[in-house]
């Protein structure tokens, strides 16, 4: 297990729980709108687009690519430390919405704006398993 | 829509000591921002009918406004704490006019002040301004203040090609204003060198392309036009005012590189009835130095994309095109966090009185104040002016 003691640990919700669930199954769990098929991240009781209550969750492919990123040099807490430098980044998936995560399993100066990503999944508890993104083109 | 153009005015303005302010509690810097405003406008506490606060991290309070209130023993009419962040510190200014032009109230007190660095350790100071940040889908990837900013820069420069150089062009500028400004914080002049050499926290952001922690706090007084001229300092005009509010976690913006600043510069120069060239200097939010390359250019100060060659030009200097900052802003001057920006308004309220001694902008008439909140969210224009036409 990945060491996460001290981590700002998510606190799953009523609305985002499945969200958790999913990841705990190594799936990245989305929210697409059956009436107008917009797809959107984080999980919500309506559609962003057409507000339609009628929003089903769906597994994401789970790739995208890198929007933009930081080399964090100056971690937020002594918990990410042993971390220093990581690459926070906001990525695009593929079905469109955008989300935040970490870039692991490369060298943070090897991330590039553009370049294509999948998720990992990454164990801090028995009940939260994290979603983070890896170079695509990576050998599991 | 009434316009509010002219209809208001400031007619008291005042900082506190800043910087490292260990002697007094953010509690009582608030107190005493107003009452240096109330002394420089030449009044009583008895006439304020309206306050208006933004609460404390340090000595956080659940009803900040009643609390200073009762601190003062005034008792008015309209009384709000406001949430807050760097937009919403201005965007009181359009509740408040609103309220004069309505007769809820006659003179609002607008006072706000905090202890960064003597109230909290650098840990918590961090983590109560990090907070910001989604709890369950940003925070636990570890990101920092200064990473949600980087993260707007990197994808500028992909963009447009804006280099650190150009970033690092913008402290420099502000630290030249602050060295002109007798109580800032950082006085000592640096070179964009000094800035590509300091400690790197999230790339591309260096130290030195960061806002300081700060002890401080800063107070203006409101009233109408029409009673303005009674009041012993020239009065500042609020000619245009106007917000635009884009997200709140960075994860979720529109654009990285576009803010909603285009949507508040548009309505308040609309309100103004004038454009960015008739501006004579700006003060701008610069919590980071990316921050104003995009609001120079989302506020029409030049074409999208070409925020860094304008800042390398020595266009924000004072003796340039448009001074950006001239008390140095939140990068030189002080950033005490949410109240930051107030310092701005108070420079420029300086300045529009032709009282800024070394640092005054020559013939200044009008300025434009934008500020931002959250994490490029809640936006900001101001423009205000010395005379009405």
């Amino acid at each position: 297990m990945h060491e996460s003691s001290g981590k700002n640990f998510p606190q799953p919700t009523v609305e985002t729980a499945r969200f958790w669930e999913g990841c705990l199954e190594h799936k990245l769990l989305i929210q697409k709108c059956s009436d107008c098929h917009h797809c959107q991240f984080y999980p919500r009781l309506m559609c962003t687009k057409c507000s339609s209550r009628k929003v089903e969750w769906m597994k994401a492919s789970g790739r995208g690519k890198v929007m933009s990123f930081t080399i964090v040099h100056r971690a937020i807490s002594k918990a990410y430390l042993s971390d220093v430098p990581y690459v926070v980044a906001i990525i695009e998936l593929e079905e469109g919405p955008t989300m935040m995560s970490n870039i692991v399993q490369c060298e943070p100066k090897a991330v590039e704006i553009g370049m294509e990503v999948e998720v990992v999944f990454e164990n801090w508890s028995d009940t939260i398993t994290m979603p983070k993104f890896s170079p695509f083109y990576k050998e599991k | 829509m009434q316009s509010l153009r002219g209809k208001v005015a400031i007619v008291g303005a005042a900082d506190t000591e800043v910087g490292i302010v260990p002697h007094l509690s953010a509690t009582q810097l608030c107190i005493d921002a107003a009452l240096r405003a109330l002394a420089d406008a030449g009044i009583s506490k008895e006439k304020v009918d309206g306050l208006i606060t933004c609460n404390s991290m340090a000595e956080p309070m659940l009803y900040h406004a009643e609390a200073i209130a009762e601190y003062l023993q005034i008792f008015p009419k309209y009384c709000m704490s406001v949430g807050t962040g760097g937009g919403t510190t201005f965007s009181v200014l359009h509740h408040a006019a609103s309220a004069i032009l309505t007769g809820v109230c006659d003179t609002v007190l607008i006072t706000m002040a905090d202890s960064l660095y003597s109230g909290l350790t650098k840990e918590q100071a961090m983590a109560a301004q990090v907070s910001t940040g989604h709890k369950q889908f940003e925070l636990p990837y570890g990101p920092t203040i200064p990473a949600y900013y980087a993260l707007i820069a990197k994808a500028h420069m992909e963009k447009y090609g804006t280099t650190p150089e150009q970033l690092a062009a913008i402290s420099v500028a502000a630290r030249k204003h602050a060295n002109l400004h007798p109580h800032a914080q950082m006085r000592e002049l640096i070179t964009v060198d000094d800035v590509l050499t300091s400690r790197m926290i999230a790339d591309p952001l260096h130290l030195l392309d960061c806002s300081l922690i700060s002890d401080g706090g800063s107070a203006v007084i409101l009233t109408s036009a029409e009673r303005a001229v009674e009041y012993p300092n020239h009065p500042v005009y609020l000619l245009g005012v106007g917000e635009g509010h884009g997200h709140e976690h960075i994860s979720q913006a529109r654009s990285l590189t576009t803010s909603a600043a285009v949507e508040s510069g548009k309505r308040a120069y609309e309100m103004a009835g004038i454009g960015p060239d008739e501006i004579d200097f700006a003060q701008l939010y610069d919590c980071f130095t990316p921050t104003v390359i995009i609001e120079l250019e989302d506020l029409g100060f030049c074409e999208k994309g070409e925020g860094g060659a304008f800042v390398e030009s020595g266009a924000i200097e004072l003796r340039g095109s448009l001074p950006v900052n001239t008390h140095g802003g939140l990068l030189s001057h002080c950033h005490p966090g949410n109240p930051g920006s107030m310092f701005a308004l108070t420079e420029t309220v300086t300045q529009l009185r032709h009282q800024a001694g070394g640092r005054q902008v020559q013939t200044a008439k009008v300025a434009l104040v934008h500020g931002q909140g959250g994490i490029m969210s809640s936006h900001t224009t101001l423009i205000l002016g010395r005379e009405v036409d």
